[in-house]
């Protein structure tokens, strides 16, 4: 196989652009395509503060690294989820990435700022574990940005991730999950921007991005994943895509050409019945926010403790 | 070869030279959900292997809580 671009060897094909890539022009057209998510949905203006979320994982460190190659001002937060070795792992591997490059990396860590690990948060409050963590992320992001000032905060959501959600959520038709299911959520009272920038990256992508780059990611599954349903919708996806490539691509971008305007009713009523939580002011329709009602069940601390800033920055 | 996989991580031998696609299809891996690398460096669906390469098959699907 030879690179389409400069005909020397290729070290990746990919298939959905029926094009091999050698190293060089791979890492081009990965920052192109984040690049042109970037412009097309408006997700980043010049000069803005960026912080990444990032988990020590393929994605998140691509992201990193893509942004401030391209000049943004992008810090990383890192939240220690108390989920045993994988937590100390995904931890190192993001904090050697920040020291390597001088970047600054902010953590928070449940167990000792809230009071709770997931394991035992996602049982206390009788949820699953990747349902007690995506919630404890969602809120910490929104806080930790809102607290340091950022614009925008940039999640490592890439092409398979989104299918995926989208897969799940159309097969149960959950009409107010799919009209806010954009690569950017504007910014609202008490919330700030979100945007996904790895939309048009496949996660093969964002892994060969990571080994090219000499990114050292944490390769291992989070434990308390194994098995579960999004897992499976990226297999099934998986196999459609490897007797039809570009399925993926097709079923997401189509979503977001021709279908997703006709959800956002669903998602704008439920929007109208947010208001801030009684104890920590995040939006929610209920007088606690889920957050709030899991470290209380959990057994945690009662009140948020303040990031810190200070002592976590590099 | 020595092939090295993961979730659980485990190596084993395989025989013969092949290309790394034939190699995926034999051991019935979908070529989408992987890379392959052979030493520091990625190498693609029509690379040759033999006996002597040490190669890891590295799962690229991450699937915990999504924020």
């Amino acid at each position: 196989m030879k690179c389409r671009v400069c005909r020397e060897p290729a070290i990746i094909d990919i298939r959905r652009h029926n094009a091999n890539f050698c190293a060089e022009h791979f890492v081009r057209l990965c920052r192109d395509q984040v690049a042109k998510a970037i412009e097309d949905f408006g997700m980043i203006e010049p000069g803005e503060r960026v912080l990444v979320a990032v988990s020590g994982g393929k994605d998140s460190l691509a992201l990193w690294d893509i942004l401030v190659d391209a000049g943004y001002r992008a810090d990383g937060l890192y939240l220690g989820l108390g989920i045993g070795d994988y937590s100390d792992a995904s931890g190192r591997a993001a904090r050697a990435f920040a020291a390597e490059r001088g970047l600054t990396l902010i953590e928070v860590d449940l167990p000792h700022d809230y009071g709770y690990d997931i394991p035992t948060g996602a049982k206390a409050a009788n949820r699953v574990p990747c349902s007690a963590c995506g919630l404890s992320k969602r809120h910490l992001f929104d806080d930790a940005a809102r607290r340091g000032g950022y614009d925008v905060v940039a999640t490592g959501h890439n092409l398979d991730d989104e299918a995926a959600v989208l897969f799940g959520n159309v097969l149960r038709w959950q009409t107010d999950y799919l009209g806010r299911q954009l690569p950017v959520l504007p910014a609202r009272p008490g919330l700030p921007r979100k945007v996904k920038p790895l939309v048009r990256l496949a996660e093969r992508e964002t892994a060969a991005y990571c080994i090219v780059r000499g990114i050292d990611y944490l390769v291992d599954e989070c434990p308390m994943a194994a098995g579960n349903r999004h897992l499976g919708y990226k297999e099934a996806l998986n196999a459609i895509e490897a007797t039809s490539p570009g399925s993926k691509h097709d079923f997401y971008f189509g979503f977001l050409a021709r279908a997703s305007g006709r959800f956002q009713a669903d998602a704008e009523a439920e929007r109208e019945t947010l208001r801030p939580c009684a104890r920590c002011g995040a939006p929610t329709p209920s007088e606690l926010c889920a957050f709030c009602r899991l470290v209380e069940r959990a057994g945690g601390a009662p009140a948020p403790v303040p990031v810190q800033l200070g002592d976590a920055r590099r | 070869m020595k092939v090295l996989l993961r979730n659980p991580r485990r190596e084993i031998e395989v025989s013969g030279s092949m290309q790394v696609s034939t190699l995926l299809a034999r051991l019935d891996i979908n070529r989408e959900s992987v890379l392959v690398i052979r030493g520091d460096t990625l190498i693609a669906g029509d690379a040759w292997l033999d006996d002597r390469d040490d190669v890891e098959i590295r799962p690229v699907i991450s699937g915990g809580a999504l924020p």
